[in-house]
């Protein structure tokens, strides 16, 4: 195998997230753990989404909606279990079918109709839909409608994994990346890769050749929208709660974002983002200044945008395009 | 019709806002010939192989391919019986390699896609044929190479390597010397006369030279209407031909 400086440098970011735990342990300062666990969430999620917007050129901007459905199966399992003591409800493998299988399904229907449209009607379409599943959660009473929903037992996954223990939870979410990683990597240089990059590329040719790409994108939102939904279910475990505003529409945005600041169509490159956009969050909001009576990090936005702007002009494939090897744009 | 009709049109008509593009059109391209088909821009030439492909619906008529009705057919489906077109404005993918542009209509032949796990570049029972096929264009050489950095003569050979790669019964081949410089066109034909032997073509193409030197048959196609078909030594000699469209230039 050809060891390439860029594959050197994400083999060393994926061995820092791996010791990260023993690192904060060693600086008895375990909140980075948990901050960095929710971008290897959310770096899940853009990894997933990145099938669609930068392999498969869907630009879908509902995905955060999948993620909601996998933390309120976990939220609404852990209500139940507290509530009216159904303990199956609080099992973690019941739970996870449940989110893959209910996510996926949701993605049926929602890419079913989404993809009979192209360009900003799919992106308004897929907006609509995650906003319907966002005030359907705010509608709900019983669920804490938009207050949320608090877990008071994450899953119980039987003995094999203890998620209450952060370190575990660490791990879990580590190598749910590293797998998700891998799918990604098969599943892009695979037959049905070669069709989705195709009709990203080029539908109409693809249909001259004797292509259908509407079975293979339908396909492709599914699988994105599992994935997401999966975590949804690691990120209700993570926070304890769930509340409608994980499926807001600004949310989507986020995660589009992200795919931007590490780069479309690299394999890495929603993980880069993930942890350039939540760094970022961290460090801008963070900062001390304060410019006549008003504190510059609660504005961090009007930093993060100009930033972005920059990003999206000058590097066209964000982080991407500062690793070493990177594909340069004609 | 006879037993070697490949394609047999019969009444064809597209309209678009009152304008008939294809204005009651039958045609029929035989088993094994280079049927070129010539006329003034906004003849309906284009329009002609959009509906052979079923691209864009016909508003009537009936169009028979290797004996059966297709109709009902999808663009893919089509593709599926042996009808494969290369485009007039070059239609590739761009960001793919030479390689993997033919490849993917290889593979588009080679049963569903729905196989998520196998890698796929380097599969011998897509690259070998599609290698053969690149051979077959004289772009071997430039397997590996970028579709965007090929020059405009490279990118038009591969457009028909692409259609060749579906294992077509019938190539339309929609002006395929489109923009290329004298020199390329004349390595095309020769290309073209080598195809011959082994495809049936349905040819588009304002090169006048190009034409008269490889079709069997020729259709004159203006305002949707096909107002001669013969060999190429008939159409010369057609009063109403000359008058309509080639004027001096025959």
């Amino acid at each position: 195998m050809n060891l390439s400086p860029r594959l050197l440098i994400n083999a060393a970011l994926l061995i820092f997230l791996a010791v990260l735990p023993f690192l904060t342990d060693w600086a008895g300062d375990s909140f980075y753990t948990g901050l960095v666990a929710r971008i290897l969430i959310l770096a899940i999620a853009a990894l997933s989404l990145n099938l669609l917007i930068g392999y498969g050129g869907m630009v879908s901007f509902g995905h955060a909606a999948f993620i909601g459905v996998g933390a309120y199966v976990v939220g609404i399992g852990a209500f139940h279990a507290f509530e009216d003591g159904i303990d199956w409800m609080l099992n973690g493998y019941i739970q996870l079918v449940i989110a893959l299988l209910g996510s996926a399904f949701i993605a049926l229907i929602i890419g079913a109709i989404s993809l009979r449209t192209r360009g900003v009607y799919f992106i308004m379409i897929t907006m609509a839909f995650s906003q319907m599943l966002y005030f359907t959660a705010v509608g709900v009473e019983t669920y804490g409608a938009d207050d949320g929903l608090s877990i008071y037992s994450r899953s119980d996954m039987l003995g094999l994994i203890d998620l209450n223990d952060e370190k575990s939870l660490y791990y879990l979410i580590f190598v749910s990346l590293l797998v998700v990683l891998y799918l990604m990597h098969r599943l892009v240089g695979s037959a049905f890769g070669n069709v989705i990059r195709g009709s990203k590329s080029n539908e109409a040719r693809m249909r001259a050749i004797g292509f259908s790409p509407y079975k293979y994108r339908l396909t492709a939102f599914v699988i994105a929208g599992a994935i997401a939904g999966y975590a949804g279910f690691l990120m209700a475990n993570l926070n304890d709660f769930v509340s409608p505003d994980v499926m807001h529409w600004t949310r989507s945005g986020d995660l589009i974002i992200m795919i931007l600041l590490g780069g479309m169509a690299s394999l890495f490159g929603p993980l880069y983002g993930a942890l350039a956009f939540l760094m970022l969050e961290e460090i801008l909001s963070s900062i001390p200044l304060t410019i006549g009576g008003l504190r510059v990090g609660e504005y961090w936005q009007l930093i993060f945008g100009p930033l972005l702007i920059l990003i999206v002009l000058y590097a066209r494939n964000g982080v991407d395009s500062f690793l070493p090897g990177a594909r340069k744009n004609t | 019709m006879s037993a070697q009709d490949l394609l047999v049109i019969e009444n064809l008509v597209k309209r678009y806002d009152g304008l008939l593009a294809t204005d009651d059109l039958s045609l029929t391209v035989r088993e094994g010939e280079l049927h070129a088909i010539i006329g003034p821009n906004g003849a309906g030439k284009t329009t002609l192989i959009k509906q052979l492909t079923g691209e864009i619906p016909s508003d009537n008529g009936r169009v028979t391919f290797a004996g059966k009705n297709i109709k009902r057919l999808s663009e893919a489906d089509r593709s599926h019986i042996g009808l494969a077109r290369s485009f007039q404005i070059t239609s590739l993918f761009q960001d793919f390699t030479v390689l993997e542009n033919v490849c993917l209509a290889v593979q588009a032949h080679s049963g569903h896609s729905f196989r998520f796990w196998k890698k796929i570049n380097n599969d011998t029972a897509l690259t070998d044929p599609a290698r053969d096929i690149l051979r077959q264009m004289g772009l071997e050489e430039r397997a590996e190479t970028a579709t965007a950095a090929l020059s405009h003569g490279e990118q038009r050979q591969l457009e028909i390597a692409v259609a060749l790669a579906t294992k077509p019964k019938l190539l339309l081949l929609d002006e395929p010397m489109a923009g290329m410089s004298r020199e390329d066109s004349e390595k095309l034909v020769e290309r073209l006369i080598e195809l011959k032997q082994h495809y049936s073509i349905l040819l588009i193409e304002h090169d006048m030279d190009a034409v008269f030197s490889l079709a069997d048959r020729i259709s004159v196609l203006v305002y949707g209407q096909a107002i001669a078909t013969g060999t190429p030594d008939d159409i010369r000699n057609n009063e109403e031909v000359r008058q309509a469209y080639l004027g001096e230039e025959a």
